[in-house]
Formats: C-alpha cells, sequence, structure tokens
C-alpha cells in the first residue's frame, strides 16, 4: 500500500527531496504539500536578479503547476499548518481539515529577524524573503527612498537590486565594515567603494534607534546620535532564525533548530526535517549547498535507504550584483598565523591567503576571483604549499612563473599626476626625459629636474626608472615606511596627493600595503599625512593615534594622565591661576609643576576625571596646552619691551600672536617656539624648532634647533622687519615642515635632509610661495583650531574613551 | 557550561578601539578588531605591559602605549623577542550583545 507522505513548507530543501524521491520510487508515497506563501518552490536565491530586473518571476519558479499534477503531488498552497496531532498522525491545517501521515517532513525554512525596536510594526517595513517582499522593493523608483537596515549579503542585495532601478538607497550597517563576517576590512573597503559608485550611501558602525512613523507607515530611521534617514520603505535584513515554532509547539526536540540524527530524522522517527529549519550536530544552515545534501539523504531515508549527512568546508562565493567577492575559511589574524595579500590597485584587486602550518586556512578575494576554486580545493585538502609559497598568491597560472610587479601603484599613475611639486614635473615628463635617453637618476634631474630641488620625490622617480626601464635598471634599496609596505615616507605623502586618497583602508588598497590592516608603525604616520593632506575633510581617525594624542592628556607611567593648559605665551592671570588651583584642590591632584614650556602642569589625574577636570579650567577660559601632541607646544617668551630695560620689540606680544595662529595644528612631530626681546635671548630662542630674536632692526628668526639627545643651535632663516612678517614666515616655515617632513622627524632632523638652502629658497627667495604656504596653514588651522577639551567636557566626543563599559566592583557578589 | 553576563552593545566599543570592565581583582579590557572580534584580556601585566585598553590596536593584537611591547589578543602572549603573557577571558557576541564569561568576574567577587 502507497504510504502518505505530508510536507510542510515549498521551500528549496522540500522540493530537491521531492525530486530525489519522485526520480527513486515515483509511486512509493502519495504526496500533499503545504506551503504558507501561495505558490510553489521558486529559486529562492533568484530573488535578486528579479529585483534588479534581470530575471522576471517566471523564469525562477522550479516546479511549475504542471509538475506537481505529473507526478501527483497534492498541492495545498497558501495554507500554513496549524497543527500536528503526533498520537493520532495527523495533521492540521488553518481551516480544520484534519490528513492523516505514515511520514511527515518539515522543511519550514527561516523567518527574517526583525529588531524589536520602536516602530518595526509599522506599514513599509519590510524582511527580504519571499516574492512578497521583493515585489514591494520592485514598487520603488527613482523617486523613492529607501533605507536597508544591515550590511550583510542579503541587505546589499536588496540595496544593489533597487539602486539599479535608480531608488535612493542608504544602507545602515552596526559593524564598522560591510559583510564583517564574510570579509576583512580591506575588502569591505573595496565593496564600499563599489557599492558608493553605484550611488548607494553606505552608513557602517551605525546603531539605528527606532523607527519613526506617520500615519501607521514608515517615515524615516532614526540613529542613536540623532540623525534622520527619511524612507518611503524600510527593509530589514539582519539575519535569520530557524523557524520551529510549529515544531515546537508539538514537542520535537528542538535547540537553535529542529534536532536531526545524521538520518535527517527528528526525535520523532516518523518526522524528518530538512533545510533552514535544522540542527543537525550543533550547526545550522544558511546555504542551499548543505540543504540539498540533507534533502538528498532525506529521500533515501524515507525509501529505507541507508543514507548519512556529513557537513562539509563551506567557501562561499559571494554574488552581491555586479561585485565580485569570495571568502572561504577562517581569516582572522593569529599567533601561529601569517597572511600572504596581494593588491591591485589599478584594476581594483585584492587577495588575501591565511596560513597555517603551511596549509591555507583561510582565503579572502574581491574583484577578480577567478582562482577561487583553486583556493578552495586547496584549503579543503589541507595542501602543504611550502613549494609555492613565493608565487601562491597569484594562482594556478604563475606557479612556477614570474612574480607580479612590486612598483603596481606607481605603474598605476596616470601620466599627468605630478610627481615632483617642487618643479611641477609629471610622470609623463619624467618618462619622456628616460625614453630620450635619461636612463640613471641623476640623468633624469638633470635633463628634467624632477628630484633636483628637495629630493623627497627621488623614490618616486626611481620607481618610474624602474617600470620605464624595466629589468635594465637596477632598483637601490630604500628605507620604506614599515614592515608592511614597499615604499618610503616620502612616496605615500606624495601618492596621497596624487592619487587623492582620503582614508586608511584606502591607502593601504591603493598602495599595495602588504599586511591586511597596517601595523602601529604606520598607522599614525598614514593617519597625520591625511590629516595634512585634506584638511577639513574629516579623515582623522583616533585609533591610529598614540594614546596621548588620542585621549588628550599625557599617560603617566603609573597610568594616570597629566594635564597641561594652554598659556598663550607663558602669560597667566590671577583668575586662571585661581581656576588651576580649585581643580588642583577638587580633583585631588599629587603633584602640580612648573613645567620647561612656562605653563603649569597637573599630575596625577585618573582617566575618567579628564572630561570634568577639563571642564572646571574650560569655565575659567582656558583650553588644552596640546603639551601631549605631534604638534604646537609652546611659544616661551621673555618680558621684552612692556618691562625689560633691554627689550628692542614686544617679544611677550608677538608670542602670543604666533601661538594663538598656530595651536591646534598637528605635525610631523613636536613644534616648540620661543621669542626672546633682544639677543640676551631669555626665552632661549636659540635652541627652538623655531626662535624668534628681536632686534632694533626688526626680527631674527632662527630654525631648527634642538635642546633633547641631540643639542643643536638654530641657524638663521631670514630677518624680517615687521611683526606681522616675523608671523608670516613662521607659519609658513612651520607648514612647509608639515607638509614635507616624515612622521616622527623634528625639524632640525628634516632640514638635514633637504639643506637649510632649500628651505630659503622656499621661503626667503619665493615671497609668493612663501605667502601661499602661510595661506595654506591658515586654511588648515580653520579646522584644527577646536579645543580638543571642550568638545570631550561639554560636548560628549569619544566619551567611550573616558568611560568603563562595565563596572562590577561595587555589586555585590551573585 | 559556561556561563556568561551582558557588559554591553557591540556598538559601545569603536572598531579598533577597547573599553574597560572594571572588576574587583581588577581592569579588564574589551577590544574590538577590525575583523568584527571581540576579545577579553587582563589590562596590565604587573610589571611589565598595560594599561593596554590604551594601546594601538590593529590585526588581532594590541601594542603596549608604554613599552610597544605587542600582544596576541587571542592567546595574550608577548609577540617577538618580548616574553609575557597577560591573561585572557572567554567573551562572545548574541544579538549585537557582549557576553564576558562570568568567571572572569564572579570568581573573585565570590572569593571575597
Ligand atoms: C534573497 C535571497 C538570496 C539568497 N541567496 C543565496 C545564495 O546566493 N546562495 C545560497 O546558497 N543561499 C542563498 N539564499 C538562502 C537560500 O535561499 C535558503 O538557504 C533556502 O531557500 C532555504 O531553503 P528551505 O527549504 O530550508 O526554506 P525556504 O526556501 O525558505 O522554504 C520554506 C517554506 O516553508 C513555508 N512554511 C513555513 N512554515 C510553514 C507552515 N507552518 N505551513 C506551511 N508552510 C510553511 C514558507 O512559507 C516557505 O515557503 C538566499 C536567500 C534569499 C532570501
Ligand atoms: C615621553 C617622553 C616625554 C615626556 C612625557 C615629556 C614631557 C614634557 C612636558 C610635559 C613638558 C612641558 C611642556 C609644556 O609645557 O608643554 C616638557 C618640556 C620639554 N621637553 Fe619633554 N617630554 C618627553 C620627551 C622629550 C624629549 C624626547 C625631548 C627632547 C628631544 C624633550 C625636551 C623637552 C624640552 C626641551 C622641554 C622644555 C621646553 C622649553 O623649555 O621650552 N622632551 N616635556
Ligand atoms: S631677552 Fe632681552 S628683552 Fe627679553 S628679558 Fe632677556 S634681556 Fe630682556
Ligand atoms: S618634490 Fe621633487 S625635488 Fe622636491
Amino acid at each position: 500500500m502507497t504510504q502518505k507522505l505530508i510536507i510542510i513548507g515549498a521551500g528549496m530543501a522540500t522540493g530537491r527531496a521531492l525530486e530525489q524521491l519522485i526520480e527513486t520510487a515515483p509511486d512509493a508515497y502519495d504526496v500533499t504539500l503545504f506551503n504558507a506563501e501561495p505558490r510553489g518552490n521558486y529559486n529562492r536565491i533568484m530573488l535578486s536578479p528579479v529585483l534588479s530586473g534581470d530575471k522576471t518571476y517566471a523564469e525562477i519558479v522550479t516546479h511549475s503547476a504542471e509538475w506537481y499534477e505529473e507526478n501527483g503531488v497534492t498541492c495545498r498552497f497558501g495554507e500554513r499548518v496549524a497543527n500536528v496531532d503526533r498520537d493520532r498522525k495527523v495533521v492540521v491545517a488553518e481551516n480544520g481539515d484534519e490528513l492523516p501521515y505514515d511520514k511527515l517532513m518539515f522543511g519550514t525554512g527561516s523567518n527574517p529577524f526583525i529588531i524589536p525596536m520602536p516602530g518595526h510594526d509599522l506599514d513599509g517595513v519590510i524582511a527580504y524573503r519571499d516574492l512578497e517582499d521583493t515585489e514591494l522593493m520592485m514598487s520603488m523608483g527613482d523617486s523613492n527612498k529607501v533605507v536597508v537596515i544591515g550590511g550583510g549579503l542579503l541587505g546589499l542585495e536588496a540595496a544593489a537590486g533597487m539602486a539599479a532601478r535608480g531608488v535612493d538607497v542608504t544602507v545602515v550597517h552596526i559593524m564598522g565594515h560591510l559583510m564583517e563576517r564574510q570579509l576583512d576590512e580591506a575588502a569591505g573597503y573595496l565593496l564600499r567603494k563599489a557599492l558608493v559608485d553605484k550611488g548607494i550611501t553606505v552608513r557602517c558602525q551605525a546603531n539605528s534607534k527606532q523607527i519613526l512613523g506617520e500615519n501607521g507607515k514608515v517615515r524615516a530611521l532614526q540613529l542613536d546620535d540623532g540623525t534622520e534617514l527619511p524612507c518611503d520603505l524600510l527593509v530589514m535584513a539582519v539575519g535569520i532564525r530557524p523557524n520551529v515554532k510549529l515544531a515546537q509547539d508539538i514537542g520535537l526536540a528542538v535547540g537553535k533548530g529542529i534536532h536531526v540524527d545524521d538520518q535527517m530524522l527528528t526525535s520523532d522517527p516518523d518526522i524528518l526535517a530538512v533545510g533552514e529549519c535544522v540542527e543537525h550536530d550543533g550547526a545550522i544552515f544558511g546555504l542551499v549547498a548543505p540543504l540539498y545534501d540533507q534533502a538528498k539523504v532525506a529521500a533515501k531515508t524515507l525509501l529505507d535507504e541507508p543514507a548519512t549527512f556529513v557537513q562539509k568546508e563551506i567557501s562561499t562565493k559571494l554574488k552581491v550584483t555586479g561585485c565580485d567577492l569570495f571568502s572561504a575559511g577562517d581569516f582572522a589574524e593569529g599567533e601561529d598565523r601569517e597572511d600572504i595579500v596581494f593588491r591591485d590597485p589599478a584594476r581594483g584587486v585584492y587577495r588575501r591567503l591565511v596560513l597555517q602550518n603551511n596549509t591555507i586556512i583561510g582565503a579572502v578575494m574581491y574583484g577578480d576571483t577567478a582562482d577561487s576554486n583553486w583556493f578552495f580545493g586547496l584549503i579543503k585538502d589541507a595542501t602543504d604549499v611550502s613549494d609555492m609559497r613565493e608565487t601562491l598568491i597569484f594562482g594556478p597560472a604563475y606557479q612556477g612563473g614570474t612574480p607580479m610587479d612590486p612598483l603596481a601603484a606607481v605603474a598605476a599613475l596616470p601620466d599627468d599626476a605630478e610627481i615632483c611639486g617642487c618643479n611641477g614635473i609629471s610622470k609623463g615628463q619624467i618618462v619622456a626625459a628616460i625614453n630620450a635617453g635619461a636612463d640613471t637618476l641623476d640623468a633624469v634631474k638633470a635633463t628634467s629636474k624632477a628630484g633636483s630641488s628637495c629630493g623627497s620625490c627621488v623614490g618616486l622617480v626611481t620607481q618610474v626608472l624602474g617600470i620605464t626601464l624595466g629589468d635594465d635598471f637596477k632598483m637601490p634599496e630604500i628605507e620604506t615606511i614599515c614592515k608592511c609596505s614597499d615604499l618610503s615616507h616620502d612616496d605615500v605623502r606624495k601618492l596621497i596627493i596624487a592619487k587623492e586618497l582620503k582614508s586608511i583602508p584606502q591607502i593601504m588598497q591603493e598602495l599595495d600595503w602588504t599586511s591586511p590592516g597596517g601595523c602601529h608603525v604606520c598607522r599614525p604616520a598614514l593617519n597625520y599625512y591625511l590629516v595634512c593632506a585634506w584638511p577639513g575633510e574629516e579623515v582623522d581617525d583616533g585609533k591610529s593615534r598614540f594614546i596621548n594624542e588620542r585621549v588628550h592628556a599625557n599617560i603617566q607611567k603609573d597610568g594616570t594622565y597629566s594635564v597641561v593648559p594652554r598659556m598663550l605665551g607663558g602669560i597667566t592671570t590671577p583668575d586662571e591661576l585661581r581656576a588651576i588651583a580649585d581643580a588642583a584642590d577638587k580633583f585631588n591632584v599629587p603633584t602640580v609643576k612648573v613645567t620647561g614650556g612656562q605653563r603649569i602642569d597637573l599630575l596625577g589625574i585618573k582617566k575618567e576625571d579628564l572630561p570634568a577636570i577639563w571642564y572646571d579650567l574650560g569655565e575659567a577660559g582656558m583650553m588644552s596646552g596640546q603639551a601631549y601632541a605631534k604638534g604646537l607646544r609652546t611659544v616661551k617668551t621673555c618680558v621684552g619691551t612692556d618691562h625689560c630695560r633691554f627689550g628692542t620689540q614686544d617679544s611677550t606680544g608677538l608670542g602670543i600672536k604666533i601661538e594663538s595662529a598656530m595651536w591646534g595644528a598637528w605635525s610631523p612631530h613636536k613644534f616648540k617656539l620661543a621669542v626672546s626681546g633682544c639677543p640676551r635671548n631669555c626665552a632661549e630662542s636659540t635652541c627652538k624648532d623655531l626662535g624668534i630674536i628681536c632686534v632694533d632692526s626688526g626680527y631674527q628668526i632662527l630654525v631648527g634647533g634642538a635642546a633633547g639627545l641631540d643639542l643643536l643651535e638654530a641657524e638663521m632663516l631670514v630677518t624680517v622687519a615687521t611683526e606681522q612678517e616675523a608671523i608670516d614666515v613662521s607659519c609658513a616655515f612651520y607648514q612647509l615642515y608639515r607638509e614635507g617632513a616624515q612622521y616622527l622627524h623634528r625639524p632640525y632632523k628634516w632640514i638635514a635632509k633637504v639643506g637649510l638652502d632649500w628651505v630659503k629658497e622656499q621661503i626667503v627667495d619665493d615671497p609668493e610661495n612663501c605667502a601661499a604656504l602661510a595661506e595654506r596653514f591658515r586654511y588648515s588651522q580653520q579646522f584644527y583650531q577646536v579645543d580638543p577639551w571642550a568638545e570631550r567636557a561639554r560636548k560628549g566626543v569619544d566619551a567611550h574613551e573616558f568611560t568603563p563599559l562595565a563596572d562590577f566592583t561595587k555589586v555585590a557578589a551573585e | 557550561m559556561t556561563d556568561f553576563i551582558d557588559i554591553g552593545s557591540v556598538t559601545d566599543i569603536p572598531v579598533q578601539g577597547a573599553r574597560l570592565v572594571r572588576t574587583q581583582h581588577g581592569d579588564i579590557a574589551i577590544f574590538h578588531t577590525a575583523s568584527g572580534k571581540f576579545y577579553a584580556v587582563d589590562e596590565y601585566l604587573p610589571g611589565k605591559a598595560g594599561p593596554l585598553s590604551n594601546g594601538i590596536q590593529h590585526g588581532e593584537k594590541v601594542t603596549d602605549p608604554m613599552r610597544n611591547w605587542v600582544f596576541d589578543l587571542a592567546t595574550g602572549e608577548a609577540q617577538g623577542a618580548d616574553e609575557g603573557c597577560v591573561g585572557t577571558y572567554e567573551m562572545k557576541v548574541e544579538e549585537g550583545r557582549l557576553l564576558l564569561s562570568r568567571d572572569a568576574i564572579a570568581n573573585q567577587v565570590a572569593a571575597e
């Protein structure tokens, strides 16, 4: 006698099981198929092409009405199974019909997770799971705005599909980069770039607070920083949960999913389960490949044939419409793991392999995934790759072949990219000079002038020589920025400008970084170079700064901090001193010291107290003295003509004016100044980065002094007649140093490299250039003259730095 | 089975940042790496390193702000020539919440 099989859910997993069953034993079962969706089995994966308009629904139907009819399947579509009576072995449909079964199969799939935030039940808040959701998204057009919560695979598919229809889409993602579970930061950056190119707005690290509505319909999403993102439709794609409600209600064993054994049997031997609703050996499933394996096993089990379901390593070749992505295995860094990274900035390609014990355990690829199967094979088989290590990353085609060009970043520059800023020489002009016979660096310098001035472009000029001449040219060794890159500091700075690079992940991708995310050596340097190159463009990344600059105070050896308020020119008032004294009392400051920079240091302050003490000092009109900064520190002064009988000019006043113009600026290293009222030099101007000595005829400006581990006397740059000129030249010099010196070089080191004569040429001999430098400095200062203490004490900036995440010291033992 | 305690949301710690969990036996630094992982390690290795939450976080490592030692966040081991190991604690993320092993805080509390 034919047995009765009832299937709950006409999805991809049960669909495959049904095919297997009918193919092997068409008459074994009399099948009834329930489906809550008002249709049969279709290829859910292809909903995205339907959304983008590349396919129609009819094209993605897996089983048509005719197929069900031919195979004798009784369809009850649009009907949910309401209950199962296991004792009587009957299924109860929504309309009350009772159907007896011999075998029952669950394939109820998953439910999209809806974050229970206020407004989640408004009209126009949907998930992305079925045809109804897809149709709603397809009804959006170029006059609509849609917000997608979730920067994982589904959310991005939804966003890309709607963007293809001209919809204004914003993706809101809680983590730091897109698809963080499958991609590392660099690949996430490339993906983001590709999506932005499609017109999609991407907001990472954005926490949704509530959904705002109007007349019961969604109006906007509000983030927890208060931003409102208006929208006509809100798609939530933040994950799925196995749909286990019915199974649970009828008492089957359920954990995260419906428990099944290796034969796909649930805790009731007459009930099977397949698909996303199951949990097998602790794992749940979200991709179709393992579901198809389950379906085969389930069909065999139904026919009493032996079969065993085995979980396999899953690689994902991810297809976000128009972006090539691949990830497989485990790609977190670890102590015993090594990375091999390959980037081809010109083609937007990124590849990373993670190796452990000479085998590949993880791979991430973006842009060119042609070799992904080969890599996946090596992961799966745990192949020993020690023999091919050198060329492994280039894929199978290169095994035994030649390695790639290490100069890719420079090769990718367009001909009109400026290489030598001093002389205004482009890459094309250098190539022309080389082709005309200049085959050494000196010859190029002589004929094109590139590299003949400050010399900071020599690294790039050499690379252009290398690219143009190929093997005929031997590249000299250069000192690289750190072990993550083949480029020197100077090269990196120039390329940041030439290629308009504006974030650290972008630099790392476009300039071929060999580590996935940089290190503590290159990150602070890159951050400074961005801050200097792109004032006003919000490029500063606090997490790439050393602790003192991150929290705007100097860390002390016991982990407490010191606080030094600014005293312009070393001048203070009784009110300021009273406020400092009050703060010292209030916060029990153990040490109050007069610094070498003519101001007062409060030492031994707890990190949590910093914003509060800053608040009090701010109330008295004081701001950060930036005694912690690689940036402007102090301008020491003497009392000058106001009080001293030797004084020739108002040294105190000039010091105050210079410090007022310069405070807040960041630079490669700290920058200290002094202004003395006469050559007796009471402010010690002759050992400063920039010192001014007032004389009867005007102001002598000295640069490049040092009084630290090295002791150096500052050298005369120029003598100027007026106070204004003194200020302008000081700003111009500071800017020249800011733009040119390598990170962590004090001015004297930089001058030793470029030569004082060159500095004079730029500033003294070229008044126009001097004015332009001063102007660039002033432009930049509009963005950096913001008191960081006030922002933290009053506006709550970086509050996470100053408060613990959780405090269990006070709770009693539980 | 390990028992976990909720210490906050994944968005409470910026990427490549760290926050402290204060306990009666000392501070624990919780790190959030660019790969989206979270780690819990002791803030100090007495006499050798810390406060680690103030260091620069890169890869799955952190560089000590005082002496530039680099520690692996997963194992707590100092890298390279330096020798030392900071304590690490089990933690996990569920539905956007950060969960720290209760042992990290409770054992010591109970021991008092
Ligand atoms: C847009 C999109 C893109 C995707 N892309 C990919 C991809 O590229 N690669 C990949 O591997 N996977 C992809 N997936 C995942 C894949 O589609 C699923 O893993 C697969 O569909 C799961 O199959 P299933 O049979 O378990 O569940 P489903 O296909 O979801 O079927 C379950 C069915 O059961 C019905 N049902 C539930 N409860 C009841 C009840 N009580 N009574 C009657 N019927 C009920 C539901 O209505 C549903 O139709 C994608 C998913 C989506 C939504
Ligand atoms: C971590 C190491 C250091 C700490 C914590 C530190 C701290 C300080 C502080 C707080 C001041 C007072 C500055 C002010 O008022 O703004 C100061 C002044 C000074 N520091 Fe340092 N410093 C350090 C390293 C150095 C180094 C490496 C040098 C030399 C290259 C140096 C040379 C000076 C000089 C010369 C002054 C006095 C400035 C003046 O008289 O104009 N310091 N230092
Ligand atoms: S530097 Fe000259 S003007 Fe200034 S205090 Fe000393 S002696 Fe007086
Ligand atoms: S930039 Fe080429 S010599 Fe200065």
